[in-house]
């Protein structure tokens, strides 16, 4: 089928298809990864990437089609059998033991003796680490461990079961810019000495900066392979959403940019007692979107439930300010605060689990935060029943209809229903977590045009993100956040990702680093 | 190349799950209808090891259940408290609490009632009587369900274990009550409580007591609760998911005690109907199981308080008829309660098949029972 002597290629995959009721994952989908080469795998959310690599790391079965290692046809019907043919996956979330350390999870599930002998291993994962440059202690624990490190273990740990081909899942989405560049690092170098790589993204650059070939898959179906060097941001947009798009985020500057809420000395604690947010301090305008950055669990989802009136605060205070009107909203619960007058609306990260009920139909969704605000003992659901309507009209909601669980809609879909809730509850604050997680590039483009929206309105937008690239064009200012502290706050519109990374990962000097940053800049940096 | 597919068929694992799409109502009402009639076929294979022909023993529960007016009044009888406590305990399960304490709750409702029977019945006259009894009971369950409920909303406590340990508690009550202060002396030493006096029996309507007409009118009262009430919509959301009500600004603690305290009422009142229109008296065995029979009542409905109407009055007839079985063909009582089991288990086995199909390795599609 390829012109390649079959020995350098090492996995083929040919005609999979996998269904998942009357959904086809994927359909006839073939492609190849050679040895010494890295293979990008790119496509929308729900294109079927992961589907597809779990089929080949022995976690489904394929319904038909056909893989091959090493030019040998073979049967993998079980992540042991992957392992045994050399083939290891990284999953997107960890899968490691917390209490133990790296060399134990390393090992761990390995047939052996009695005893681990963790010295010698320790010597293998050490030899392991200097060939292809990665930092790792043996006997750090998990827990101590940051996401890369984390990461790092994972990819020993397929290495070390002696893995020549590895996929990666989507790699990069916990990393910072710097931690990225690191592990591209190594990805080369496992290249160099002759391991096939499938690295499953769909962030564009990195496609570019990382791969020697990019197979693209739309709708679960095999849109074609190309050399990346031939390949740009453009042409490999137009592959994965099947027409060309504007890729552009407008960003208009508002005159009219009255605080909104101002955060001063914010800090909570955690179940465990461990500072979640430290003495956090920041102003949100309206008019404005203000993003928030920061490595994932940096304290994100602790500030956006503070501000709903949903987790406890410590200390610190959350000043609201509409017109003539001030409220101190610490103290308040979600209900009180609705009934003070304070209209803050707020699209969680956890969609089906906190924002939406997953089972409900659309009207009982929509009327979630308002029922309360009808007359008598029983629910008015007209006026919910509208809405949702209007809902699916204007925000060209696709649903069989009003009835449907929200459930079985598509996760672009819900969001709409979610997001759609919260603006037409005319909010004055809107918090915003991760809105467009796991979306596809058209509805990810509806949401930005929605926020946009809302700023224009004069509503204050706080967005929680985690691509840098949007953090920065969608934007006004952008809050970094580093284990629970703010790090820096800086005009999106001057900074680079590099300095944003760099405030992601430096916790401790707030002032040196917001100084380094007013150099390089020479304005924008406020704290 | 399709050789070594053949070859790779081989290896394919022999039976494999799948996730099935959305199916259609009648099919779900098929599988449910084949998961019946698959739990009557283990029914019959079990008494036909016992050494009886299924088909007449069946014909005979049937004809037990509801053969004349008699026996179909005595299977009403025992399918109102089944019905009243279920929807009781389906009103907790909707919000996810596990009220297992219905036992308890009945049996504190009959004795909150039982108090006034024996010691109020001068004072008052029946209709009166009657409703301060009702109401009693309704108290006495509804504090029953509320403490466990004010334990979990204030401590998080395991409501499960919680109830099912109300359960004893509640039934010791009932012994000290029957051994000492309540004992009838008239008994001359023998632990019975008095019977009620006529004033304190409820009244009969088409010869079957008044509870019938009660349970019809809180089916519907139910449902409507639940499905277009403020309160029934509150506990759906915190039935489902907990953050999400926190989110949208409803106190979950609040949900909790003010549902168990229905819910608790729901199953006192059912005590209340069982002394008073059924026994005529308090004893160890008022509640009889009916606490624990209820939950089977609310889950094989799916909580749906209309077909918790047909449920109640099937599972009661299989009680009933093993009641003739018994005497006819000598199969222990017992039988009954294997039989609900089965149908139990194939029933709620059955939800696997309503999503999931299984694929043998030849690749047809196979929603085997």
């Amino acid at each position: 089928m390829t012109p390649l002597a079959a020995s350098e290629v090492a996995v083929q995959l040919t005609n999979i298809t996998k269904t998942f009721g009357k959904v086809c994952a994927n359909q006839n989908v073939s492609l190849n990864v050679k040895k010494g080469e890295i293979l990008a795998l790119l496509g929308e959310n729900g294109s079927g990437k992961t589907t597809l690599m779990n089929m080949l790391s022995g976690i489904y079965f394929p319904d038909s089609g056909q893989i091959s290692v090493d030019g040998r046809e073979v049967v993998i019907r079980s992540p042991k059998d992957a392992f045994d043919l050399g083939i290891g996956m990284i999953h997107q979330h960890f899968k490691l033991v917390d209490v133990m350390t790296a060399t134990e999870n390393i090992v761990l599930g390995l047939r052996g003796g009695m005893n681990i002998n963790r010295a010698a291993r320790a010597k293998e994962i050490k030899e392991i680490s200097a060939r292809y440059g990665f930092v790792l202690d043996p006997d750090k624990k998990v827990y101590n461990m940051s996401v890369s490190e984390k990461q790092t273990v994972e990819i020993i740990k397929v290495l070390y079961r002696g893995a020549n081909t590895l996929i990666l899942d989507e790699p990069t989405a916990v990393l910072t810019p710097q931690e990225t560049d690191k592990l591209f690092e190594i990805l080369r170098n496992m290249k160099n000495d002759g391991k096939a790589i499938i690295i499953i993204t769909h962030k564009l650059n990195e496609v570019l900066q990382i791969s020697d070939r990019v197979t693209i898959l739309r709708k679960g179906a095999c849109v074609g392979t190309v050399q990346t060097r031939e390949a740009s941001v453009k042409s490999l947009t137009e592959g994965m959403v099947g027409r060309s798009v504007n890729l552009e985020i407008a960003r208009e500057k508002l005159n009219q940019t009255p605080d909104r809420l101002r955060i001063s000395g914010l800090t909570c604690k955690n179940a465990e007692g461990v500072k979640a947010l430290d003495g956090v301090s920041f102003t949100v305008r309206g008019g404005e979107i203000l993003g928030v950055a920061g490595i994932a669990g940096s304290g994100q989802k602790e500030l956006c439930e503070a501000i709903a009136g949903l987790y406890p605060i410590e200390s610190g205070s959350i000043l609201y300010i509409h017109g003539d009107k001030t409220e101190e909203l610490v103290g308040l619960k979600p209900a009180q605060i609705v009934q003070k007058g304070v209209h803050t609306a707020f699209v969680p990260e956890d969609r089906l689990g906190m924002g939406l009920v997953a089972s409900l139909d659309m009207v009982d969704n929509v009327m979630l935060k308002s029922y309360r605000n009808t007359k008598g003992f029983l629910v008015d659901r007209k006026a919910p029943k509208a809405l949702a309507d209007t809902l699916i009209e204007r925000l060209e909601i696709v649903t069989p209809g009003t009835s449907t669980p929200v459930r079985r809609l598509s996760g672009g879909n819900v969001q709409k229903v979610l997001l759609g809730r919260e603006i037409s509850s005319d909010p004055a604050v809107l918090v915003a977590a991760y809105p467009v997680r796991g979306l596809d590039i058209n509805s990810s483009y509806t949401v930005y045009d929605l926020l946009n929206e809302q700023k224009k309105k004069g509503v204050a937008v706080l967005f929680i993100g985690e691509d840098l690239d949007v953090l920065l064009e969608l934007c006004d200012r952008l809050v970094v956040l580093c284990a629970g502290r703010v790090s820096g706050v800086v005009d999106a519109a001057v900074t680079g990702k590099e300095q944003v990374g760099l405030l992601m990962t430096h916790a401790g000097g707030q002032a040196e680093i917001d100084a380094g940053a007013k150099n390089a800049n020479g304005k924008g940096v406020e704290t | 190349m399709s050789a070594t597919k053949v070859a790779a068929r081989a290896h394919e694992p022999f039976v494999r799950i799948i996730k099935k799409d959305t199916i259609s109502r009648g099919r779900a009402y098929m599988i449910r209808a084949l998961a019946l009639l698959a739990s009557l076929v283990a029914g019959a294979l079990l008494l036909l090891a016992l050494g009886h022909n299924p088909l007449p023993v069946y014909r005979d529960m049937v004809i037990g259940a509801f053969g004349s007016a008699f026996v179909t009044k005595e299977t009403v009888r025992i399918a109102i408290p089944l019905l009243i406590a279920g929807l009781g305990v389906a009103l907790a399960f909707k919000m996810r609490f596990w009220n297992i304490g219905a036992e308890g709750q009945i049996l504190m409702g009959a004795v909150c009632a039982t108090y006034f029977a024996l010691y109020q019945y001068q004072t008052l006259p029946q209709a009166l009587l009657l409703i301060v009894m009702a109401l009693a009971a309704m108290a006495g369950g509804a504090i029953w369900g509320l403490i466990p409920a004010l334990f979990k909303a204030r401590w998080n406590t395991n409501e499960t274990l919680f109830t099912l340990m109300f359960n004893y508690i509640a039934l010791e009550c009932v012994r000290f009550l029957q051994y000492g202060p309540w004992i009838d002396p008239k008994q001359r030493g023998f632990p019975k409580i008095a019977m009620f006096e006529p004033a304190a029996r409820l009244p009969k309507v088409f010869d079957v007591h008044i509870g019938w007409i009660v349970a019809v009118v809180l089916v519907a009262l139910v449902y409507l609760y639940l499905t277009k009430s403020k309160q029934g919509y509150e506990i759906t959301v915190v039935g489902e998911s907990i953050p999400t009500a926190r989110y949208a600004g409803m106190s979950v603690s609040r949900v909790f005690l003010r549902t168990m305290v229905i819910s608790g009422a729901l199953c006192g009142l059912t005590g209340y109907l069982v002394v008073a229109g059924a026994n005529y008296t308090l004893s160890e065995s008022t509640a009889g199981g009916v606490g624990f029979t209820a939950i089977t009542v609310a889950w094989l409905s799916n909580l749906n308080p209309i077909v918790m109407v047909i449920v109640a009055v099937f599972i009661a007839m299989l009680q009933r008829g093993s009641n003739t079985i018994q005497t006819t063909f000598k199969i222990p009582l017992a039988a009954a309660d294997v039989l609900t089991g089965l149908i139990l288990f194939f029933m709620l086995g059955c939800e696997f098949f309503l999503n999931y199909a299984l694929v043998i390795r030849d690749g047809k599609e196979k929603p085997n029972e």
